[in-house]
């Protein structure tokens, strides 16, 4: 490997310099005894009290229950229908209107939320006015609005796991009498697990992330976490959100470190046994 | 893509019946749900939106729920009446607002897209360059950001460019200023937010396009007798045009429509056309403008996403 110029190896330190020194600075700033948030008070620092202010404050704690749930919700319904849609556009080659169909799962992704927002919301009030329901906007809505800009990345990530997966092992279980369901569900399924674990928290994350959307379509008793941040910061700073930021970036930090290694681990673990079948198969 | 995905059905959707008894009818029930399910689901609630949003931007304004006048009318003797009022258009484009909010979000998104590609690619290629043992873990360091709130992240910078944030404080140590600047609630913020929310964006697609950079090109050009530099704006730069333009589309097309950056770290006049859809629908209640400056904001990047795949198209056949 060759060597790095110095020039290069600047840029790198200060690129992710600049990617986590502000969260880093957060992270410290949380355990600042200052209302001030950024003037550190070095007489009572570091302290808990943020944090503990935060488990005492109800409305944040219903509103993380609600996201909580949503997110759940969300991911679980984006992943069948992702992983439903990924399937269409893998296996099923050329069906009626598939060009729309692609154009439909990949749209989502790009699109501006302040677009999906507004016109899912436009959508929900025609469909009350003419239908009666959704009977006003809330926890229902937000999922609805959030499976569906979710679902096109689990398209991406299944997508492509189907796509390079071996089907020769469908093709054998096919030629020993396995039902198509059954195939599906003993043969497909623990091979692309991994990659709907992933859609799935990737939907997950991206929902309990998501402020503009939600804005738009949830109803006045169902604000979410991130739209009582929202509302909260668009005031400045204030310090239980550090200790929030703090818990969350943790969480998240956490969670998707733990499942990179475990599917990395997982997936080497298969190529040596794939590799040992292989060995002893030639011997 | 085997035998039977070309069955009779694909050719003929009309005739369920028949392909399904050609196909054998449990498949052809799988078959018609499997791709049924997530084309209803995003024919209603994806392509309808739209339909709607395009609808209520040719109506007018009404003191009704929903406050907008209905397109078609039935007149007393059952004659339907259809009114169309391009007017939105004309007068989105007309004013100066809206104009001068569109042409900011361009040059902000633009302008930040740039940065973030000057400050990505170095950093791309130092990654894709590094030993490999530590190639991972760089990776990783840089899609983690995208896991972690967006919002969270945007809202460190509040504190960061305060009044007595730190880079205050630290400009004021090295004597570069005699008091705290005014940073937060200006552009200089958006920037600093936008590059910041949007560089992983950047780095991951160049990075994908560098790794798979053959390196015997490399060595080739130098033995040749190129300069490093050269050797860079030759042959890497052109072979990696594919990272550039994915990485390109990927930050300028969210931070064009971008609500969140420019309402918490921009200014009252920092006018970008998500920030107005947003005031349009929420504070002024005036829905078919929010809708009309939607399909505006939506022309417009299908316009860029055109002209750069044309671009790229071009490019790779030359």
């Amino acid at each position: 490997m060759r060597k790095l110029s110095p020039l290069v190896l600047a840029m790198l330190v200060l690129g992710f310099a600049f990617l986590y020194l502000p969260i880093l600075a957060m992270i410290v700033y949380s355990f600042n005894a200052s209302r001030l948030v950024t003037v550190w008070d070095a007489a009572n620092s570091p302290t808990l009290k943020w944090y503990g202010e935060l488990f005492a404050n109800d409305q944040i704690l219903e509103a993380a229950r609600l996201s909580f749930e949503i997110a759940a919700l969300t991911a679980t319904g984006a992943v069948v229908l992702g992983t439903l849609a990924a399937f269409a556009l893998v296996r099923y080659g050329a069906f009626g209107g598939r060009a729309l169909f692609t154009g439909l799962t990949t749209a989502p992704m790009v699109l501006p939320e302040v677009i999906t927002g507004l016109s899912l919301l436009l959508l929900f009030v025609a469909l009350e006015s003419m239908i009666g329901w959704p009977a006003g906007r809330g926890q229902l809505t937000t999922t609805i609005a959030h499976v569906t800009f979710t679902a096109a990345y689990v398209v991406v990530v299944v997508q492509s796991r189907l796509a390079t997966m071996d089907r020769s092992l469908e093709e054998a279980a096919m030629d020993l009498g396995a039902r198509p369901w059954k195939v599906f569900f003993v043969v497909t399924l623990p091979i692309i697990a991994p990659a709907i674990a992933s859609g799935w928290l990737l939907a997950f994350i991206l929902s309990w992330d998501d402020v503009v959307i939600a804005s738009f379509v949830s109803g006045p008793g169902s604000t979410t976490l991130p739209m009582l941040i929202f509302s909260k910061v668009r005031l400045g700073v204030s310090p239980d959100i550090n200790a929030l930021a703090t818990i969350l970036v943790l969480i998240v930090s956490t969670v998707v470190v733990g499942l990179g290694l475990l599917l990395y681990r997982r997936e080497r673990q298969r190529q040596r046994e794939v590799r040992a079948a292989v060995a002893a198969d030639s011997r | 893509m085997s035998a039977t995905a070309r069955g009779p059905r694909a050719a003929a959707p009309g005739a369920p019946l028949r392909g399904a008894l050609a196909t054998g009818a449990r498949l052809g029930l799988a078959r018609r749900l499997v791709i049924g399910l997530p084309y209803f689901w995003l024919l209603l609630f994806f392509l309808v939106p739209f339909l709607i949003v395009l609808k209520i931007s040719l109506s007018t304004t009404a003191l009704r729920l929903p406050p907008y006048e209905p397109l078609v009318t039935w007149a007393a003797d059952g004659v339907m009446q259809v009114k169309l009022h391009w007017s939105n258009f004309g007068f989105v484009l007309g004013d100066e607002l809206y104009r001068t909010a569109l042409l900011n979000s361009i040059e902000i998104a633009g302008v930040s897209t740039l940065i973030c590609l000057l400050i990505g690619y170095p950093m791309a290629y130092g990654i894709a360059r590094a030993p490999s043992a530590w190639r991972n873990v760089l990776f990783l360091l840089v899609a983690l950001p995208f896991f972690t709130s967006f919002l969270l992240r945007v809202y460190a910078w509040i504190g960061l460019l305060g009044r007595n944030g730190p880079v205050n404080d630290l400009l004021l140590a090295l004597g570069l200023v005699d008091q705290p600047l005014q940073l937060l609630q200006t552009d200089f913020a958006v920037y600093v937010g936008m590059v910041y929310s949007y560089l992983p964006f950047m780095v991951l697609p160049l990075y994908a396009a560098i790794e798979k950079l053959d390196l015997t090109l490399l060595e080739a050009a130098a033995d040749l007798g190129a300069r490093p530099v050269k050797t860079f704006f030759t042959v890497t730069l052109p072979l990696t045009k594919e990272g550039i333009f994915a990485g390109c589309l990927l930050v300028f097309i969210p931070a064009v429509g971008e609500f969140v950056i420019p309402a918490l770290l921009g200014g009252p006049d920092t006018l970008m056309i998500g920030r107005v859809v947003w005031d349009e629908f929420f504070s002024n209640r005036d829905w078919p403008i929010a809708s009309a400056i939607a399909i505006l904001m939506l022309v417009l990047l299908l316009g860029f996403v055109v002209l750069l795949q044309r671009l790229q198209s071009r490019e790779g056949r030359a």
